[in-house]
């Protein structure tokens, strides 16, 4: 098969990139110098969509504006899902990859983690309602034991109630490319490591966390960009009351103000790239591939 | 060390049933909570056990139109399983060699992995929209009639819906043809070509066969991400909903157990499509083995 045979039976899928993601991507760049009214976009090259999204930022004797605000509160949410997230994917993982001898019952269990992704999200948030409502299980539950003397309201519709769906959803993310880093440890590194006299702990933090950075790094970068962008977790776990970058260029849509929501988006676009781009300073991603 | 039962062996143990209860709790308590007596609320206690929520939700119960969100999604979804497993197969085989560009279409599948998806979902729209507006300037500029008359916009289920959705579904099917060839045995097709087989036959009787399992991995990807998928959907569906719009719609407008019974509804289509695969993914191995 020659170069251009290749080229060819690669022409469709190249056609779908370029025609959704690459020609969006660069039109929502120019469109973010355009300027609107109520019912139409307007070409243009103004840069008052991007003034607007900074307004009063730069003025000290004012508080915090809007956007850094709301960019603060969705650091707050990603910061807490990594951690989260890494925290338990990294266990899994490691459970799966080093516990779980028979390859049967590895790759079965693998399987139990991964069934929820490919079903519905939005039925997966909303059935922690009937859990943490007011009126719900834990509630009832923290009542019967005596532990709290009223139901507690901050379970639900909270910050709490966002990070905790975004464990929920989006630990996977963390276990797969972790579990991948750990199944291409060669063992006798390990073995050697412990005929010189390491314990479990040393093993764990001089080989493995090592070992497993590619995979740690790729899933943090998928948690925290699915995390950036998020607009429907939290506005279902957060009862609509939260606010993110997700929703306001979501909400900026609706109102048609296009412009403006593709002012939004890059910015929000720089951000993400530059925090990927820091975080692909620890490892070389195409080697990991 | 590892193979020594200690304190960590047990530890993880609970931690990965602990683990499992939290990521499937949840579902099982709304599958419970669906089929509550017709008296029963959104919580326990369960008043009485009925199919009653199920029938309301058939009659459609007042709210929108399910049936047809249900046709909608589960139609698309099938559409882009086809095209996500003939797309990314034919990716695959051409990413085994270097052609022109494949590395900036390597980067720009990955990007659109990671990329947020509202900004995908909000480029797509403007796209359309501005596509609509040429549109309606050349009808206008050259007086034709059923532009300026009937034309409304390009932006639908079919044309921008199924884009976006590609963007999402086709990077897992690309990186499964990778994992794929990365321990790909090349000899069976110099074997093959040795004895004079055309380029298609190779594909067809040893490439295929071969893939055959993990095509299945693909095309399970495709259903399941299409049917399920909300945030990059969420601007350029257009006129028409898929079921997950709908259901986001009405996690704020519904205060009856309906909607744990069409959770129940769509998590059971969900986990028989992925049961269905995963099956056919072991006998198809098994076959090849013997």
């Amino acid at each position: 098969m020659n170069n251009r045979k290749s080229f060819f039976l690669a022409a469709p899928f190249y056609l779908v990139f370029l025609c959704f993601f690459l020609i969006p991507l660069i039109l929502t760049v120019i469109v973010s110098f355009w300027d609107y009214n109520e019912y139409s976009i307007i070409p243009d090259f103004i840069f008052e969509n991007y003034a607007y999204i900074f307004n009063n930022c730069f003025d000290y004797s004012k508080d915090v504006c809007v956007t850094f605000k709301t960019y603060l509160s969705t650091f707050y949410f990603c910061f807490l899902s990594w951690l989260f997230t890494l925290l338990a994917g990294f266990t899994i993982a490691y459970f799966l990859a080093f516990h779980v001898k028979s390859l049967g019952l590895q790759i079965t269990l693998f399987l139990i983690c991964t069934i929820p992704f490919w079903t519905s999200n939005v039925i997966r948030m909303v059935s922690w309602i009937p859990l943490l409502g007011r009126n719900g299980l834990f509630n009832s539950f923290l009542l019967s034991t005596g532990i709290i003397d009223e139901p507690q309201e901050w379970f639900l519709y909270s910050h709490f109630s966002v990070v905790l769906a975004f464990i929920h959803l989006y630990t996977l993310f963390m276990i797969v490319p972790i579990f991948n880093s750990m199944l291409r440890i060669d063992k006798s590194i390990i073995e050697a490591a412990y005929d010189a006299g390491a314990n479990g702990f040393q093993i764990l933090i001089n080989i493995i966390i090592p070992l497993c950075k590619p995979g740690i790094v790729i899933g943090s970068i998928f948690v925290i960009t699915v995390v950036m962008g998020d607009f429907i977790t939290i506005g279902i776990m957060g009862g609509q009351q939260l606010a993110s970058i997700g929703k306001i260029i979501q909400v900026e849509m609706s109102y048609l103000q296009l412009p403006a929501a593709a002012a939004n988006a890059v910015i929000l676009l720089i951000i993400t790239i530059f925090i990927i781009w820091i975080m692909t300073k620890f490892i070389d991603i195409r080697k990991e591939l | 060390m590892i193979n020594k039962k200690g304190k960590s062996f047990y530890f993880c143990w609970v931690f990965f049933i602990t683990f499992v209860i939290f990521l499937y709790g949840p579902t099982f308590t709304i599958v419970l909570l669906s089929f509550q007596g017709p008296e029963g609320g959104l919580t326990f206690p369960m008043n009485g056990f009925s199919f009653h929520w199920f029938e309301k939700l058939w009659e459609g119960g007042g709210y929108v139109d399910i049936g047809s969100a249900f046709r909608r999604s589960i139609l698309l979804g099938i559409i882009l399983m086809i095209l996500t497993v003939i797309l990314s197969v034919s990716a695959g085989m051409a990413f085994r060699k270097k052609f022109f560009g494949s590395n900036f279409l390597f980067f720009l599948t990955i990007s659109s992995l990671i990329v947020p998806s509202i900004i995908l979902s909000l480029g797509v729209a403007l796209e359309f929209r501005l596509i609509d507006e040429t549109i309606k300037f050349i009808g206008n500029k050259y007086n034709i009639d059923w532009i300026i008359n009937d034309f409304q916009t390009t932006l639908n289920m079919f044309s921008s819906g199924l884009g976006a959705q590609l963007t999402w579904t086709l990077p897992f099917g690309l990186l499964i043809m990778f994992a794929i060839f990365n321990r790909f045995d090349k000899s069976f097709e110099e074997a093959s070509r040795d004895l004079g087989a055309t380029p298609w036959q190779t594909f067809k009787f040893i490439v295929l066969p071969i893939i055959a399992p993990s095509v299945v991995g693909i095309a399970l990807f495709g259903f399941t991400l299409s049917y399920d998928e909300l945030a990059r959907s969420s601007q350029v569906m257009g006129a028409t909903n898929t079921l997950p719009l709908e259901l986001k719609g009405l996690t704020t407008t519904v205060t009856t157990p309906v909607i744990y019974a069409l959770g129940t509804l769509t998590t059971g289509i969900s986990f028989l499509v992925i049961f269905i695969a995963i099956g056919s993914f072991f006998i198809i191995k098994r076959k090849k083995v013997k």
